[in-house]
């Protein structure tokens, strides 16, 4: 019976994580008066998507007025291996909860913040590798011009306003992380009330 | 007392002075505009319009697509006649569109343009539109807005009374205006009288998204003109009715002697004892030449079928098929209101408008209240199936719509207005003037169960001053009536492309949504569609080149070739790969005796051309797609006809070499 309660939010939040299988982590819009829709990409853990299945086509036949690279699910590694990754925390995150071990609550809260702080990081070094890893041979070139969209937020570029934010799915995940966090702390007031009552 | 004077005068000279403003500004004519008229049709930039309305081209072939009430032009949609703009009738695709019996006939002149119905009202799957001249109906996808069949009208001489359709579109009908002799052989113009006959078509739509239309049955009839025609609904759905003039049967100088009887006949078609006799076998297998083509959205190609014969039912034998309905005099539109009861004849050199009664007629057949027989087909009594008489309305009445409140909109030709009156009661309840002679008139669905009775269109015939002079020749003239209130108040002034015989319009909300963006790559089937640059090259089979390519912005791959030779004829199969909105692009190539082609996102259309000299022929991109669209352009290299050359293409660094 001890820390039940616990170590079902612990289940729950490594459950959680599962959720970014089924919502985007990221989405970046692009905004111009000739696209009144504007352009979304949606980021996702395995896929990039857009509001219909051509939508990174568009996106790629825009870009490469400017030399950028083609953005090509395919070549993109980390949305090979991350859904490996993803599962493995689910499961290892349900298997501590079974466990009921409240340092293992806190290694996997540690270890989601790691790997969140270090998937932002991948996506950010994306991102500047897609802006600054211009064709020399671009039909338009801006002198000084960068084409990165930001992390959080607006930005111009050129005729486009690019707005980027985490999605629903890295919500989950971040929801996922306060679980495991709430999951530790719950464990202790049961452990401190236990040695209350031993007393 | 003294002020009191005063004020009177003042406001008298007011009034005097009021009036000559408005006349002096426009001779009288503007006076008739509401004062808040541009407010009623002003849509904002940005915003859209309340209705699409689809106007006939008449000798333009084609039908137009505006908005209402800001009576802004959408779209041409070509349908009888090429369109180098387009493409239509010069690329491979859509030259089948346009063969006929006669051969490949460019042109016509399309008249009724009649949404298809579902349970009497315009449900916005399909558009038809009668060719007059070889006779013809098109069928037009609402959802993209392209013609995609056209069927000929075998046994006629000239398809007005079309295409009017049933109540579920069941059917769109045909009646030859000019009736010939049938079979077509070689006869005495003078033998009008004995031996011309006329013929009522009744094409089926089948029930589904392509909406297949076939001739199912035709009816041989006396030989007069069959002019317009409208078909039943509610209690009458079953019915369809035909206007006829020349029931005189004259030959020659017919301005005259087709006007001398006093009443000519509407006839009443029971299409559904039709059905019976044809399923029972009750017609005769008649020979008759004439083909059906169709465009399919997915190969985006047209095809052509051959047909040589149809079912004809001879009315002698099939007793309750056809009645006639006397009716004054030479009646050019019959309009059914929207209750299905009553049938107005708009005796265009008659006095009065003849109002018929379903009920009546049906009365008047039970009890056989007949006058005569006129080749097997009774001819009720006038007193029987009349319902009423709008006495002294206007001067030649041409055509009636209705609205929802129960009244009905007459034009008239020669007294330049339109007339509403009450359906019932028969009296006039006001007029508005029309600038100038007025042939058809539209209301939203005002030939159908639910007319949207909120504007009302008139389609004139003479314009003179109305615009800015453009030599001679003017653009017909549409007004834009309001009819929300009791009066009838002008509110916009309109040019039209070609001649608007008659307008349909349709709320945009049942169309808007389902409009196609673009053709979706993966489901192209075009047997010559490449899908990437990958596959794009050039195929030489005797002296054909095939030349595969593609077209993204803003290159076309290939964008050089090499290897065609004087004497060839060179094919270019283009797809375009955009798989987005609007982003069309075009090809045009030197000295090319055809047109241009002009590819939507997804699509295939393929360009014949004949290079008439040695030389190198730039190719490039008509329509204006990025911002490197000026740059989007090639070249072919036209060698001697005995060059001993290989064709080679290639785009940037690739090259290929072929045979």
């Amino acid at each position: 019976m001890k820390n039940k309660s616990s170590r079902i939010v612990m289940i729950i939040g490594s459950l959680m994580l599962l959720l970014v299988f089924l919502f985007p982590l990221w989405s970046i819009s692009l905004e111009a008066p000739q696209f009144p829709e504007g352009i979304n990409m949606y980021i996702w853990v395995n896929q990039i998507t857009g509001d219909t299945e051509s939508t990174l086509q568009n996106m790629n036949i825009l870009n490469h007025y400017i030399g950028m690279q083609k953005i090509e699910p395919d070549s993109i590694p980390e949305l090979q291996y991350f859904p490996y990754i993803v599962v493995f925390m689910s499961v290892i995150g349900v298997l501590f909860g079974i466990v009921g071990n409240r340092k293992l609550f806190l290694t996997w809260t540690i270890l989601m913040i790691i790997l969140g702080v270090l998937g932002i990081y991948d996506f950010y070094l994306w991102e500047y590798d897609y802006g600054h890893n211009l064709d020399p041979h671009a039909p338009i070139k801006v002198p000084g011009m960068v084409y990165q969209p930001p992390l959080f937020g607006s930005e111009w570029l050129l005729n486009f306003r690019a707005t980027s934010y985490p999605a629903l799915g890295s919500l989950f995940m971040g929801g996922s992380v306060l679980f495991a966090g709430l999951a530790y702390f719950m464990s202790k007031e049961k452990k401190e009330l236990k040695n209350e009552e031993a007393n | 007392m003294k002020t009191k004077l005063f004020i009177l005068l003042a406001i008298a000279l007011s009034v005097v002075l009021a009036g000559c403003e408005s006349d002096g500004g426009k001779k009288g004519n503007a006076g008739m505009v509401g004062s808040n008229a541009a407010e009623k049709v002003y849509v904002a930039p940005g915003e859209h319009d309340e209705f699409y309305a689809f106007m006939s081209g008449g000798f333009s072939g084609q039908v137009s697509v505006y908005g209402l009430p800001s009576g802004r032009l959408f779209k041409i949609i070509p349908v009888f006649s090429v369109d180098g703009e387009k493409g239509y009738g010069f690329n491979e695709e859509t030259k089948p569109m346009l063969e006929t019996s006669h051969g490949f006939v460019p042109w016509d002149d399309a008249h009724h343009p009649e949404l298809s119905q579902t349970d009497g009202v315009p449900d916005g799957r399909f558009l038809f539109i009668n060719g007059n001249n070889t006779p013809r109906i098109a069928k037009i996808d609402l959802k993209t807005f392209e013609t995609t069949e056209i069927i000929e009208i075998p046994n006629s001489g000239g398809n007005h009374s079309s295409p009017f359709t049933t109540e579920n579109s069941e059917y769109v009908v045909a009646g030859t205006r000019f009736s010939i002799p049938i079979t077509e052989t070689d006869v005495s113009i003078k033998d009008y009288a004995e031996k011309f006959q006329g013929m009522l078509t009744f094409v089926s739509v089948a029930p589904d998204e392509i909406g297949d239309m076939e001739i199912d049955f035709q009816i041989l009839v006396p030989g007069f003109d069959y002019d317009l025609a409208h078909s039943g609904k509610g209690p009458s759905h079953g019915w369809t009715f035909f206007t006829t003039y020349n029931t005189e049967k004259a030959s020659t100088m017919k301005e005259v002697n087709a006007s001398q009887n006093d009443k000519d006949y509407i006839a009443a078609v029971n299409w559904k004892k039709a059905r019976e006799y044809i399923k029972a076998g009750k017609f005769r297998e008649m020979p008759a030449s004439y083909l059906n083509n169709e465009y399919d959205e997915h190969t985006h190609m047209a095809t052509t079928k051959r047909m040589k014969s149809t079912r004809v039912l001879i009315p002698s034998e099939c007793p309750g098929l056809i009645y006639y309905l006397p009716t004054p005099k030479s009646p050019h539109g019959v309009d059914v209101d929207p209750t299905g009861e009553y049938i107005v004849g708009n005796g265009k050199l008659s006095a009065d408008l003849t109002v018929h009664s379903y009920t009546k007629m049906m009365k008047a057949i039970e009890s056989k209240a007949f006058e005569k027989e006129i080749d097997g087909i009774p001819v009720l009594k006038y007193d029987q199936v009349v319902a009423g008489v709008v006495e002294k309305p206007g001067l030649g009445p041409l055509h009636t719509e209705f609205d929802d409140k129960g009244f009905a909109y007459t034009t008239f030709f020669i007294s330049s207005e339109v007339v509403k009156w009450k359906v019932g009661t028969w009296e006039v309840v006001d007029r508005i003037p029309c600038y100038y002679s007025v042939g058809h008139l539209m209301i939203p669905g005002g030939d159908s169960r639910k007319p949207w009775g909120k504007y009302l269109v008139a389609m004139n015939k003479i314009t003179k001053d109305r615009y800015l002079p453009t030599g001679p020749e003017l653009a017909h003239s549409a007004q834009l009536y309001d009819i929300s209130g009791d009066k009838m108040e002008l509110i916009l002034d309109f040019p039209t492309v070609g001649e608007p015989h008659y307008a349909q319009a349709i709320a945009a909300d049942v169309i808007k949504d389902k409009s196609l963006k673009y053709y979706k790559l993966e489901d192209n089937k075009h047997p010559h569609a490449v899908k990437n640059e990958k596959d794009t090259r050039v195929e030489r089979k005797g002296n054909e080149v095939h030349v595969y390519l593609t077209s993204i912005r803003s290159h076309f791959a290939p964008d050089w070739i090499e290897g065609v030779k004087l004497g060839d004829v060179v094919y270019f199969h283009l797809t375009n790969l955009e798989q987005d909105w609007d982003v069309p692009h075009g090809f045009a190539v030197k000295g090319a005796d055809n047109a241009e082609l002009l590819v939507m996102p997804g699509q295939t259309e393929t360009l014949k051309w004949k290079p008439d000299r040695v030389g190198v022929f730039p190719m490039y991109c008509t329509d204006f797609c990025s911002a490197l669209h000026q740059e989007m352009q090639g070249y072919v290299r036209v060698h001697p006809a005995n060059a001993n050359v290989k064709l080679s293409w290639g785009l940037g660094e690739d090259e290929t070499q072929g045979k």
